[in-house]
């Protein structure tokens, strides 16, 4: 490794550099103020050095990690994403009367986890960087330990991923055991040969890669630890979970299974549409019955993850730009969504309930307002951004001829209606007589709290949502720069 | 340029009403007012402007297809709007497009008007929401742009949703969710097929494009093009409405607030119909023709079983609502028959359909505000309360039935004659329904207004306001009834040209055979006289 090398990986060492330096600043003077202000610079920083490594020539750094331009979009995503959740964090932290400073190094070094992810090519920085990211959750989860719900929501979480990441470390192991490869690249070759019924160690490896990176994506048969852990999790907590989480190791995914398509690796492909299928119709159908705003917003991410798999199996460039797109999309309102959640929980619990929104409209105007611009983002209505996500998907899906996952992400997609709507109208609708609200609430029962940077920040995506609903096309550039450097076959 | 400030001045009129709300409600009314009476000058203005262009003989301007579109233009815009996914914001209008925004911003209006002492909550949001809508559905009918098209038929949901479920009656919130789901649902269908029609022309000519101008005529496989009509049909059928997918109408319509209703009644429903007209038979005339079978059934039934729904309801709203079913089904006969005489009696049927029951929804709802009921055993002898309504209701009532010398006459008349040409069966029974029409229009006038007066009843009669709106609208359908021929006139350039863009199949049109061939170069219209019932075949002057 050069020196040189350092400046191209310049956005991991400015992460870890950040979250080294946040621990230390911690340790002498004990400040929320300074941990979030330098937690922010670090973010900064990062940002900036992506345009440091993007201007060296050469990407490939160690077998581990490639920083080519798809490997950066996705870092300064996640970047911005995390700068979003640690202002939300803000007021939140306050409020829940925990020592805030360690939640923003394990913020950073979660972040850091999911850098490694998007820019990883080999086996080990996958691991690696999943694992980073995990044990930070863990500790993220659980960070209002007095809260009952938090602490299990935790052990839920720490038990599945554990398993999962066994799962995934021994897929590893037997793919490495019968090719002799652990790169990303060698995994792509193995799906374009196809994967034939002499190979049943190479597939049983591929399958366990895939129990694992189903687990962290939420996807059915993998998603039940997610309305529990969605829950129990801090609002702030669960955004991150919701969107970071999800968007590096779904980047991760469309790097190493880049050869896919309904053409190759045809067994592979007909599993994966498989999953996309029951997790659009299963996150959809039991998001109907909730009344915890946070569990039908976990529902709905499943159904979003379903969405986002049919963009994938559509496989090629456009349906790699439908991903990156639909993934800015997706992030932006759920950062939103859960956003709302946080400015309006108190220290004693999130603002979870259905109740807790009755007549927000009236209350609360303006975040009534970016919650219902978020809810309709996530229904796909015009002016969003997620109308032109889901139509990106649409268009990608009937390009490859995909219409079995298509007409099942339209009708699918009109159950999602069903709730959202719910929602608006509890925010919006004074006399919800025909509404059935399990537990007779009387009005308000979260007191109007918020920190006003919160709510900038909220205005400020909900700006971007409706910004790029109308005039997408910078967006789109920018993803088709960054996906047409990946090596397509 | 002028297209665009149709959807810009409603659109900018919009959060203006809503911020002067603060101040107080008058102003954001009389901005409600000017956001859909200034396009509606506008278009006046551009009509006369246009008047010579619109009645001089339709001349194809290009090769093919898109040529045939092209000819009934009188302005258009085209910009590209997201390149990469070849979408461009494509807007055009002909003469059929000009009557769709007429009637557009005339009810845009009228809601307004009619809302003017009913509505006092959030009268702010109330006038944004009826902005909104009349700003996506202008957009509706000016876009040639398929993706466009769409991103304006999705938009208009939201704020008729919100009209619905915050302003409504009792089940308010059951009739908006269960109308969003329903038209959401459609709308996706034909997503599906507007993408997967797109995909299919990116095969066969190497351009990936929304232009509707260029996917006119794409090839493909009959069994492919019956799928992707059916996807196109789903969205209109389920806006038109056509039975067995009309449930959602009967609910928001009579869960609505007034100026809702008139904007769902007289506009909203239309789009079905313009869908239809513009879109899903020029692109695939001979999946229509195999359809149209199933089409025609669908059509009588919705006549007959509307009208009997009518007959049987306590709510007045809700038998006006049925009413709509009914008539609507008279439009669907005209679109499949497709003939000179069924279209140009399926614009007329859009308007005058439009006027009469927009009409009757204000007299439902300024009784609803008297006497705050629609239950019909409730009311009786109201005439004697209330004279100038009684008679006011008499008289729409009797154009909603199809009396003679008003315009509902005349369309239907000519939607009859033209379904005719095509089928005998369909024809025969459609004229049934307008017995079963009669039917339930004086039955409701006997329980609501004649007879005695059991309740006694004591309020307001009707006000200068409503004398105005409603007069006008009176008016309206009487010129129609005798004098429909500038209407024709302005859409006659439109059904020419669809009568020859879709004339390329092997679609026989019925005798009428003044239309001629595809070679054709012009096809004169015949005029219609509906003042004693007889028509007299003249030319009306344009064939030089």
């Amino acid at each position: 490794m050069k020196a040189g090398d350092l400046l191209t990986i310049s956005p991991l060492i400015a992460l870890t550099l950040s979250s080294v330096i946040v621990m230390l600043a911690a340790a002498f003077w004990r400040s929320h103020g300074l941990a979030l202000g330098l937690t922010l610079a670090g973010l900064v920083v990062t940002f900036g050095m992506l345009f440091v490594s993007a201007s060296r020539a050469a990407r490939v750094v160690t077998p581990l990690v490639t920083m080519d331009a798809y490997a950066l979009f996705f870092i300064g995503l996640l970047t911005v994403a995390t700068a979003v959740v640690a202002i939300l964090s803000w007021s939140y932290l306050n409020r829940l009367r925990v020592r805030p400073e360690e939640y923003y190094v394990l913020l950073l070094t979660a972040t850091l986890g999911g850098a490694a992810l998007v820019a990883s090519t080999h086996f080990a920085s996958f691991f690696l960087g999943l694992e980073i990211l995990s044990v930070s959750l863990y500790a993220l989860i659980v960070y209002p330990v007095h809260r009952e719900d938090a602490v299990e929501a935790a052990v839920k979480y720490l038990v599945l991923a554990g398993a999962t990441s066994a799962f995934l470390i021994f897929g590893m192991a037997l793919v490495y055991a019968e090719t002799g490869t652990m790169s990303a690249a060698g995994v792509g070759a193995l799906v374009s040969a196809g994967l034939g019924s002499q190979q049943v160690i190479v597939t049983v490896g591929i399958v366990m890669l895939l129990v694992g990176v189903g687990f962290k994506l939420a996807v059915v048969p993998f998603h039940m630890w997610t309305p529990d852990v969605y829950e129990g999790a801090p609002a702030p907590v669960t955004a991150y979970v919701a969107t970071v989480s999800k968007g590096a190791v779904f980047a991760l995914l469309l790097r190493y299974l880049l050869p896919l398509s309904s053409d190759t690796g045809s067994t592979l492909f007909l599993a994966l549409a498989a999953v996309a299928i029951a997790s659009m119709i299963a996150g959809n159908l039991l998001a109907l019955r909730q009344d915890n705003v946070k569990r039908i917003l976990a529902y709905s991410s499943i159904a979003h993850l379903g969405y986002l798999l049919v963009a994938f199996l559509a496989s090629g460039e456009r349906a790699g730009v439908a991903v990156g797109f639909y993934l800015i999309a997706y992030f932006a309102t759920t950062l939103a969504a859960f956003g709302v959640v946080t400015v309006l929980s108190t220290g004693d619990r999130d603002a979870a309930d259905l109740l807790d929104y009755r007549g927000l409209g009236a209350r609360r105007p303006v975040l009534a307002a970016i919650f219902a611009v978020a809810l309709f983002s996530l229904a796909g209505m015009p002016l969003t951004m997620g109308f032109i996500g889901k139509f990106v998907i649409v268009s990608a899906g009937a390009g490859a001829s995909l219409w079995a996952l298509v007409i099942v992400l339209v009708l699918t997609s009109t159950i999602g209606l069903y709730y959202y709507t719910r929602l608006i109208v509890v925010m919006y609708v004074r006399r919800p007589e025909e509404l059935e609200l399990a537990g007779a609430g009387v009005g308000a029962r979260v007191a109007a709290v918020g920190g006003a940077a919160a709510i900038t920040v909220l205005a400020a995506l909900t700006a971007f949502l409706l910004v790029f609903g109308v005039y997408p096309t910078p967006l789109l550039r920018l993803v088709e720069h960054a996906v047409s450097t990946l090596p397509w076959p | 340029m002028i297209l665009v400030l149709y959807i810009l001045i409603p659109a900018v009129a919009a959060p203006v009403a809503w911020l002067l709300a603060r101040r107080s409600p008058a102003l954001a009314r009389w901005t409600a007012v000017a956001g859909t009476a200034v396009p509606l000058v506008i278009l006046v203005a551009q009509w006369i402007a246009k008047a010579s262009a619109l009645q001089a003989a339709f001349v194809a301007k290009g090769p093919g297809p898109s040529g045939l579109i092209a000819g009934s233009w009188i302005a258009h815009v085209q910009t590209t709007w997201i390149g990469s996914l070849g979408i461009s914001f494509f807007l055009a209008a002909d003469g059929l497009t000009m009557i769709m925004l007429l009637l557009t911003f005339a009810l845009g209006l009228l809601a307004v008007l009619c809302s003017w002492r009913g509505i006092t909550e959030r009268v702010g949001a109330f006038h944004f929401m009826i902005l909104w809508t009349v700003a996506g559905l202008a957009g509706v009918f000016l876009s040639l742009d398929l993706f466009l098209f769409y991103f304006f038929f999705e938009m208009m949901l939201i704020p008729m949703y919100f009209l619905i479920a915050v302003w409504g009656h009792e089940k308010r919130v059951y009739a908006a969710i269960k109308f969003f789901i329903f038209t959401q649902v459609s709308g996706l269908l034909m997503l599906v097929a507007i993408v997967a029609l797109v995909v299919i022309h990116e095969r066969a000519t190497g351009v990936y494009t929304f232009d509707f101008t260029q996917l006119l005529g794409t090839r493909m496989a009959s069994g492919t093009a019956f799928v992707l009509m059916l996807g196109f049909f789903a969205a209109f059928a389920v806006k038109l409405p056509v039975w067995p997918l009309h449930t959602w109408l009967p609910d928001a319509h009579t869960e609505a607030p007034t100026a809702g209703s008139v904007l769902l009644a007289g506009v909203l429903i239309k789009i079905g119909a313009y869908g239809m007209l513009r879109f899903m038979v020029p692109l695939f005339p001979d999946a229509v023709r195999d359809f149209r079978t199933v089409a025609l059934i669908l059509a009588v039934i919705g006549i007959i079983y509307g009208a009997i729904m009518a007959y049987g309801q306590k709510d007045m709203k809700r038998l006006v609502a049925y009413t709509s079913v009914s008539h609507m089904g008279f439009v669907l006969l005209g679109v499949f028959a497709w003939n000179s005489w069924a279209l140009q009696g399926v614009i007329l049927q859009l308007v005058c359909h439009a006027l009469s029951t927009g009409a009757l929804f204000i007299m439902v709802g300024g009784l609803q505000d008297r006497i705050h009921t629609r239950d019909m055993d409730k009311m009786g002898g109201l005439w004697q309360v209330a004279p100038r309504m009684g008679g006011t209701a008499m008289f729409f009532a009797m154009a909603s039935l199809g009396l003679p010398g008003l315009g509902n006459f005349v369309a239907e008349f000519l939607i009859l004659v033209g379904v005719w040409q095509v089928s005998h069966w369909a024809a025969v029974l459609g004229a049934v329904g307008l017995v079963f029409a009669t039917v339930y229009a004086l039955w409701m006038m006997q329980r609501a207004f004649q007879g005695e007066e059991t309740h006694s009843w004591s309020f307001a009669d009707l006000t200068r306001r409503e004398v105005g709106m409603l007069g006008a609208m009176i008016v309206a359908l009487v010129l129609l009834g005798f004098w429909p021929q500038p209407l024709i006139t302005t859409a006659k350039q439109t059904v020419t040209g669809l009568q020859l863009m879709t004339g390329q199949s092997t679609l026989s049109w019925g005798p009428t055979a003044e239309a001629g061939g595809p070679a054709a170069g012009e096809a004169a219209l015949p005029a219609a006289d509906g003042a004693a019932g007889s028509t007299a075949l003249a030319d009306d002057g344009a064939r030089q």
